[in-house]
């Protein structure tokens, strides 16, 4: 689990070096058989395997078969919904300061795994290495921008409003609840941390469904998640495909709001009517934005406060003074 | 209908004998003197026998001729008849508001959108009065409501969004708004010109023009804001408004051309207009139903929490998205604080919107009363024990007593649907963490009030209460300051204030 996966020898992803974002099996027996890696789903803080027993092969950019992932279940997305509502009240109360600390500790995490990172990604996206570097190093810089919004949102986006009667008014944001992300197929990671980072910071606890061809760099994300201080079910991570699982997630009546950035086109107008039957709060990728075209590197494109607002709920306050 | 009113009732409460040397006014009984009636003159407001669609500055008629009347619920007598839009129509409202967006007020600077804002607020207050009584004959509700709270907020709202206009980098900072384009703005029945002010007025401020649908039993205050509209002289077509059923409604909603749709009305209606923008960018924003819980503690000034009781739920009819229609009163006080209640509706005056006495005035439409007397039959069916004082109600019109219920279950209809009318849900609590509980349980979240001498529960429970608006040691207050809306079911997007600004910009980067 620690940092620094070039120290053996073999790089990438279960044995599968990379060179210059190409995958190869190493063709001669190495010196050593590697121990690879089960891909799980991430619950309440815990690895579980899909109840369904279901996985799927996942390959390399190039072609190249890299691991099963589980091909998560509906009973999955229930479970992870309900991990997700018991951890709301217990993040949503924690200071802003603290929920700052949290998610700065994250990006300090995966500081220490850029090298592993670097690597998955490589080969989920064929990347060459200074890009997927770049990638890595840009997804723990977000986490920062993001961390340091935590205790800003409400003096930004609140106000005291002066109202033409003896009260003190004030409006205060409070996070929406559940939320769903349908993370970015293409940006297995870095695309993925700037959805996730958003509703987090304000208090928000996700049910986050990653890339469908890209997921290994998501799930290696959720094992320094569960070795970090952020609580077990604030992030739940599903793996799988999402023409079965995003209607899951956009017709659950306890997920409150839904990011429907990597929903494939096709899907748009049932998720987006789905989740009318509840009232979700919709973030929605404007049809003009293609995700597979999308610059996350772009910090001026990525990095952006109205993706916190979008999460939340704006509370007045009628205080009465004297009387 | 009143007599349907009358009927469910007297089947129910004892009728107290109604003998003028009672004072007491307990249970049952009514006021025992009269009011010397205090009617408003209907001269101030000339209503036309007819009235067009205001399309692209200009008053036309429907497309196939076709008109529909509008009713004053307190006669039951047609006002006017009011043209009703065909879908040609309502793309051609579109069309008007998308030129006039390109030509005049999507290039016009902030400081002159300002300046035609202003000037709007300015002509509301100068006839005020003449809006007020319409609105009181269209709508049914009370004079001294629309005369005192309507009219003059909806001026206020226009004067508040009017600053910003020339401002809007200030709201944003580090960001450049611009107009989202043509907005579709679908309004309800219950405070017609206020609604009207509250979509219009921050959509203009930030460069967007409009087409504005009022509701079908309530054109007519919409329709003299046309003449005000011409009056400040605006550029034809940044206003547009087309009055018909709800379909037309949904025809804004879908069409191409509209950038923005702003809705307020039911949460049913509002999942079918979030299922019309579905795979479009258009912007929503929803303000819907609502069940608020009106908390009382133990330690609340007992006749001031009467007050705002009754003004929670009695104000406008009830007729009101964010009523107080359940009451959660602390146990160890629920006796004396249903007492004082009683007492209380036995002094309110229900009849002629148009008298200045009159509290409660007439339900908006027949369908309405209906509704409510459904609700409140079930009430009585499931076991709920129903109070309503035996005040008179008008021979004519759609009259409903204010009722009160008590023994209500949470898992009454009374207690859980939105019944927007004059009925009260009492429930009871013991702790503040029972009345959280009981609070939050709804699919509603738009308002919420709370009743303590004490400041720190106040801030207590409104961090635990999950509702867009709370109020403490009042209720039913409304200020164009102050951001208002939902949550969960009740919507989303906030209308007032700052935050109703975001709603109708989209932000870019500098």
């Amino acid at each position: 689990m620690a940092g620094g996966s070039r120290t053996n020898g073999t790089n990438g992803v279960n044995g599968r070096a990379v060179r210059n974002g190409k995958t190869a099996t190493v063709a001669s027996a190495p010196a050593r058989i590697d121990v690879r890696k089960t891909y799980k789903l991430y619950i309440g803080g815990a690895f579980p395997r899909t109840e369904s027993g279901r996985s799927y092969v996942v390959s390399a950019a190039d072609g190249t078969p890299l691991a099963n992932a589980c091909r998560a279940s509906r009973k999955d997305v229930r479970d992870a919904v309900r991990a997700a509502r018991k951890a709301f009240d217990g993040w949503a109360g924690k200071t802003a300061m603290n929920r700052g600390q949290v998610l700065y500790r994250v990006a300090e995490l995966m500081e220490g795994r850029r090298d592993q990172f670097a690597d998955e990604v490589a080969v989920a996206e064929g990347l060459r290495e200074p890009a997927a570097r770049a990638a890595v190093d840009r997804a723990i810089d977000r986490w920062v921008w993001y961390a340091g919004w935590a205790d800003k949102i409400t003096q930004i986006l609140g106000s005291s409003n002066p109202v033409a009667a003896p009260y003190f008014n004030f409006t205060i944001p409070e996070p929406t609840g559940v939320v769903g992300i349908v993370a970015p197929e293409t940006s297995s990671l870095l695309g993925l941390v700037s959805r996730l980072a958003p509703p987090l910071v304000s208090g928000n606890t996700v049910v986050l469904l990653t890339s469908e061809r890209r997921p290994l760099p998501a799930v290696t994300l959720t094992e320094v998640l569960a070795t970090s201080d952020v609580p077990g079910g604030v992030v739940n991570v599903l793996t799988g495909r999402k023409a079965e699982l995003i209607p899951v997630i956009a017709a659950h009546a306890d997920v409150d709001g839904l990011d429907t950035w990597g929903v494939p086109e096709d899907l748009r107008v049932e998720v987006e009517t789905l989740a009318a039957d509840d009232i979700k709060r919709l973030l929605r990728r404007p049809t003009r934005v293609e995700d597979a075209r999308f610059d996350w590197l772009d910090d001026r494109a990525a990095e952006r406060p109205e993706w916190i607002a979008a999460f939340l709920e704006m509370k007045t306050v009628w205080h009465p003074i004297g009387g | 209908m009143a007599a349907m009113a009358t009927d469910t009732s007297a089947r129910v409460v004892p009728v107290g004998d109604r003998s003028p040397s009672s004072w007491g006014l307990g249970d049952g009984q009514a006021i025992p003197w009269e009011y010397a009636p205090a009617p408003e003159s209907r001269d101030i407001v000339a209503i036309r026998e007819r009235y067009g669609l205001f399309i692209g500055g200009r008053d036309v008629e429907a497309e196939d001729g076709g008109t529909f009347p509008t009713v004053n619920p307190a006669t039951e007598e047609p006002l006017a008849e009011v043209a009703r839009a065909t879908p040609a129509d309502a793309d051609k409202a579109v069309r008007a508001a998308r030129r006039a967006q390109r030509r005049s007020w999507g290039t016009l600077s902030g400081r002159e959108r300002a300046k035609y804002l202003f000037r709007i607020a300015r002509i509301l207050q100068e006839r005020s009065r003449e809006f007020a009584v319409l609105e009181s004959m269209d709508s049914g509700k009370p004079i001294k409501e629309s005369r005192d709270v309507d009219v003059p907020l909806a001026a206020a709202h226009f004067w508040y969004y009017a600053g910003w206009a020339d401002k809007l980098q200030y709201a944003f900072p580090g960001r450049v708004a611009r107009p989202l384009g043509v907005a579709a703005q679908i309004i309800p029945w219950n405070f017609p010109l206020l609604m009207l002010s509250w979509k219009i007025a921050p959509a203009l401020a930030a460069g967007n023009t409009v087409v504005l649908k009022p509701a079908s039993t309530t054109p007519l205050s919409a329709l003299l804001f046309a003449d005000i509209c011409r009056q400040a002289d605006l550029p034809p077509g940044v206003v547009n408004i087309i009055t018909g059923p709800g379909e037309i409604g949904m025809r804004l909603v879908t069409n191409p051309g509209v950038d923005k749709v702003a809705f307020t009305g039911s949460t049913e209606i509002g999942k079918r207009i979030a299922k019309g923008v579905a795979g479009s960018d258009k912007a929503l924003t929803l303000e819907l139903g609502g069940k608020a819980a009106n908390v009382v503690f133990d330690d609340a000034p007992l006749d001031q929490a009467v007050e705002g009781i009754v003004n929670g739920i009695y104000f406008n009819q009830g007729e009101v998205c964010c009523a107080g229609s359940r009451l959660l009163v602390q146990e160890s006080i629920a006796e004396p604080l249903i007492d004082k209640l009683k007492d209380r509706l036995g002094t309110i005056r229900v009849g002629d919107p148009l008298d200045k006495n009159t509290d409660v005035g007439a339900i908006n439409s027949r369908a309405q009363l209906e509704k409510i007397t459904e609700l409140v039959a079930s009430g009585v069916a499931e076991g709920a024990e129903l109070y309503q004082p035996a005040c008179d109600l008008p021979d004519r019109g759609y009259f409903f007593r204010p009722t009160l219920f008590t023994n209500v279950a949470q898992s009454h209809r009374i207690a859980r649907e939105e019944i927007f009318g004059p009925v009260l849900s009492v429930l009871t609590f013991r702790t503040p963490d029972e009345a959280v509980e009981k609070a939050n349980n709804t699919l509603y979240g738009l308002s919420a009030g709370i009743w303590t001498d004490k400041g720190s529960r106040i801030l207590e429970m409104v961090q635990r209460m999950k509702a867009g608006v709370v109020w403490a040691n009042t209720f039913n207050r409304f200020d164009p300051t102050s951001p208002f809306g939902g949550y969960k079911e009740s919507g989303y997007g906030r209308e007032g204030g700052m935050h109703g600004l975001h709603a109708y910009v989209r932000l870019e980067d500098r």
